[in-house]
């Protein structure tokens, strides 16, 4: 009884895991999101190949220069764990800096991914060209829009942290877009991997 | 069992009342108001779906019938199939998650109780939008399952297919939330001693269906996702002649369909888990094997998605697979189905209406069981695909088993919800009727199916032979219609003038019925602690326990404000949706911009910001 007694008083924090809620809820999402870029994935497998007309994936890959888009998505990850030690630390620079990094570095991926997008459609591969250009601009597309939900994110922590309303306190807030972040990086490597460097 | 030496069941608090009116439920992030809400709701849309199948009765009484056009008749049975499981099943199956989960694992409410609004609100607005077809005269007409490529807009240029995709989308972004709420509620929100395998099974068939939920539901997202793309840009998904597959759509729904079919029946299995032993008295037979059976159902459920499937020539090596997986599924339901009959065995059973419906469960879906495990043979199945066989053998598992273990779970938790009991007398009436409706409607589609009736179809020859059996389905399908009645009638009288139903009427032993009824809106005034499966019946347990469910508390639990944001997310969202309607790439990010303003208000409210009155 004292035990209950004891939990009763605190019972914003009791769980009964010890595990933070909010943080099991955000990794049944994220199992949620690995079906969702699953499914997408699968999509763009099986049709592989399967496009009637031009361009191919050949055609109009530039495995450089997504490769470098690439590396600037991964040390925006390493960014991120940074930002989140900032918070942790009540570092409000250290804080203020690296979520800058993150914001200017998933902006320039986007960036990148604008270009790209631009340079296929010239080459041909539209939307509504082939079963190839339909796989392939949903599946990046999808991405594309988690990772501009991810900057919105950011943005919106960033400007928290320059109010000084990001105190250790609420390093679970970052914690949590931090999952979010590195998860969206993960489902990026996925498709380089199976989408540009399988032939 | 020796009634309560524990102190009386608390009244009205007299600190502060839980807000009334419209605006109060509106607003509300209470677990229990919200469970209340998706019952009603889905009530509504049973009598709407239930309305649909008449007129399709209507229609078959005899060969040749000219009562509705062959159009109208296929916007029926679409809308009442997706009706039925999207409208109906599933979010019956929520609303008794969101009342009575919390209470069975001692918790004070949902892990994130504006979410569970949302939920609410996505569906209640989904359905909405989903039904308002019918008024612009395009109901979706492609089936429930909306194969391609009837569904491109080469053969369905209308509004129809449009409505369905998209509200369809719509209703599976309130189920995944759902679903990672219930998963955190119970990994998280169980009272001290309450460890996975103390929980009720209601409970833990919760859980489970959780997990399909999050995970099926992204699968079906992202096929209506390329079925909306194809439509709307025209895109090739399922366009075959640009090398698209259309097979590829029958995957996409069937890896999520089948799945589905466990999320809608699981709860019922788990509902009737728990009536069964209150009634036998007897702890539930086997507990730890039915929970792993529960469990092992939704993992096999993933593996046997083709067996709908047998008609699009997958192949001998894919059909035996799918063949033998889909006979294997059989055994865990199998487990069931006899553990449910050792607990009654040698129990001291009563017959209560609750009880009836549990027991007719059992019978009932076993006989759907063994007809799906016929056409679980891949030759078998070829003779039945999409014959009136094949409707008869899933209504028996839909009506047989997941309406019976609602009506179960309403008679025996309405005292709970409401603090009265319903008549056992009408419920009795309404028992009887269910099941010689039920019978007399689906059992002799076995027999028109068999004659060789096809489904979908506006109607059918005098030569067929399957007149009678039609007309006896079209009697039944009324008196099943008016049984239905019967309940909306008890439930009415029950709640102006039913019995009072004290805190445990039942005499049952889980932790819900350790609290008044209805609950306090903050369900426990402390959290009690739990020591073993069936705590209410252990005498010092049940002591300790009641002790302090019962008590008025010195001061109430700080519960979470009410929040207008998530009916504001819930409106942005539908509407986000309902503009992509427009074919113009830029209309849905105006729903957007709404839905964002809603978020960043819900993001910056504090839910326990102390309010100026007080």
């Amino acid at each position: 009884m004292a035990e209950a007694a004891a939990v009763a008083h605190d019972d914003h924090h009791y769980t009964s895991t010890g595990l933070n809620s909010w943080k099991v809820g955000f990794w049944t999402f994220i199992g949620s999101e690995c079906l969702f870029f699953g499914t997408l994935l699968s999509t763009y497998m099986v049709y592989k190949g399967a496009a009637l007309q031009g361009p191919y994936p050949g055609d109009v890959f530039d495995i450089p220069l997504t490769t470098v888009s690439t590396f600037v998505l991964l040390m925006s990850s390493l960014a991120m764990v940074l930002a989140l030690d900032g918070v942790q630390r009540a570092n409000k620079k250290l804080t203020l800096f690296w979520l800058g990094v993150v914001i200017v570095f998933g902006a320039i991926f986007l960036g990148f991914q604008y270009y790209e997008f631009n340079h296929f459609v010239h080459e041909g591969l539209t939307l509504q060209q082939s079963v190839f250009g339909s796989t392939f601009f949903v599946l990046t597309g999808f991405h594309g829009a988690h990772v501009t939900v991810g900057v919105i994110w950011m943005i919106s922590l960033f400007v928290m942290a320059l109010r000084g309303k990001l105190p250790p306190e609420k390093a679970l807030n970052v914690e949590i877009a931090g999952l979010y972040w590195h998860f969206v990086d993960i489902v990026w490597i996925v498709i380089f991997v199976l989408v540009y460097l399988i032939p | 069992m020796s009634v309560t030496t524990a102190p009386t069941p608390a009244t009205s608090p007299e600190t502060h009342h839980e807000a009334t009116g419209l605006w109060s439920w509106i607003t509300t992030v209470d677990h229990k108001r919200i469970g209340i809400m998706y019952f009603v709701t889905s009530l509504f849309f049973l009598g709407v779906g239930g309305i649909e199948a008449l007129i399709i009765r209507l229609q078959l009484f005899s060969p040749e019938n000219q009562l509705i056009s062959a159009q109208l008749y296929n916007q029926l049975f679409t809308m009442h199939g997706t009706t039925m499981i999207f409208l109906v099943a599933m979010p019956q199956a929520v609303a008794f998650f969101n009342y009575i989960v919390p209470l069975q694992i001692g918790a004070r409410d949902v892990a994130f109780p504006r979410l569970n609004a949302l939920s609410y609100w996505i569906y209640l607005f989904g359905a909405i939008y989903l039904n308002v077809s019918w008024f612009v005269g395009a109901a979706p007409n492609t089936s429930w399952v909306g194969y391609a490529n009837l569904t491109s807009t080469q053969f369905s240029p209308g509004l129809n297919v449009d409505f369905w995709v998209l509200g369809l989308s719509i209703l599976g972004v309130s189920s995944i939330m759902g679903g990672v709420n219930f998963i955190t509620t119970i990994i998280n929100l169980r009272a001290p001693g309450m460890k996975l395998m103390r929980m009720p099974l209601f409970t833990w068939m919760t859980f489970v269906t959780s997990f399909l939920l999050v995970t099926a539901l992204p699968v079906i997202a992202v096929a209506l996702i390329l079925l909306a793309f194809d439509r709307f840009f025209a895109t090739n998904f399922f366009v075959a002649s640009a090398g698209g597959d259309p097979v590829l759509w029958q995957h996409l729904f069937w890896i999520f369909g089948h799945p589905e079919v466990y999320i809608l029946v699981l709860p019922a299995f788990g509902v009737i888990s728990d009536v069964i032993p209150a009634f036998s008295r007897k702890p539930l037979f086997g507990y730890p094997v039915v929970v792993y059976a529960g469990v092992l159902i939704g993992f096999i459920g993933w593996g046997v998605w083709s067996h709908h499937m047998f008609t699009s020539g997958l192949g001998p090596i894919a059909d035996s697979f799918f063949v033998a997986s889909t006979m294997i599924i059989a055994i865990p339901t199998g487990v069931k189905i006899f553990n449910w009959m050792a607990t009654m065995w040698g129990g001291a059973l009563r017959f209560t209406t609750a009880m009836m419906f549990a027991v007719g469960l059992v019978a009932l879906f076993t006989v759907g069981g063994l007809s799906g495990i016929m056409h679980s043979s891949a030759p078998v199945d070829l003779q039945q695909h999409d014959s009136y066989f094949v409707v008869a053998h899933f209504h028996y598992v839909i009506v047989g088993g997941i309406l019976l273990g609602m009506f179960s779970g309403v008679y025996y938790w309405f005292p709970k919800v409401t603090g009265r009991l319903l008549s056992e007398k009408l419920g009795k009436l309404h028992f009887w009727t269910t099941i010689i409706g039920f019978n007399l409607t689906f059992f002799p589609m076995h027999f028109s199916g068999m004659y060789g009736m096809p489904r979908r179809t506006w109607t059918y020859q005098a030569e067929l032979n399957v007149e009678i059996y039609n007309q006896l389905s079209t009697v039944g399908a009324f008196f099943l219609g008016a049984s239905t009645l019967l309940l909306l009638w008890n439930i009415w009288k029950s709640l102006k003038s039913g019995e009072k139903a004290g805190h445990n009427p039942w005499g049952a032993p889980t932790l819900e019925w350790s609290i008044p009824s209805p609950p306090h809106h903050y369900n426990f005034p402390e959290l009690p602690e739990v020591r073993s499966r069936e705590p209410l019946w252990h005498d010092d347990e049940k002591a300790a326990i009641e002790a302090v469910t019962l008590k008025e508390p010195v001061t109430e639990p700080e519960m979470p404000n009410p929040s207008f944001w998530p009916i504001i997310v819930a409106l942005g969202t539908t509407v986000t949706w309902a503009l992509v309607m427009t074919g113009k790439w830029w209309a849905p990010l105006l729903g957007l911009a709404f839905t964002a303003v809603g978020i960043y208000g819900w993001a910056f409210e504090d839910p326990f910001k102390k309010k100026a009155a007080h």
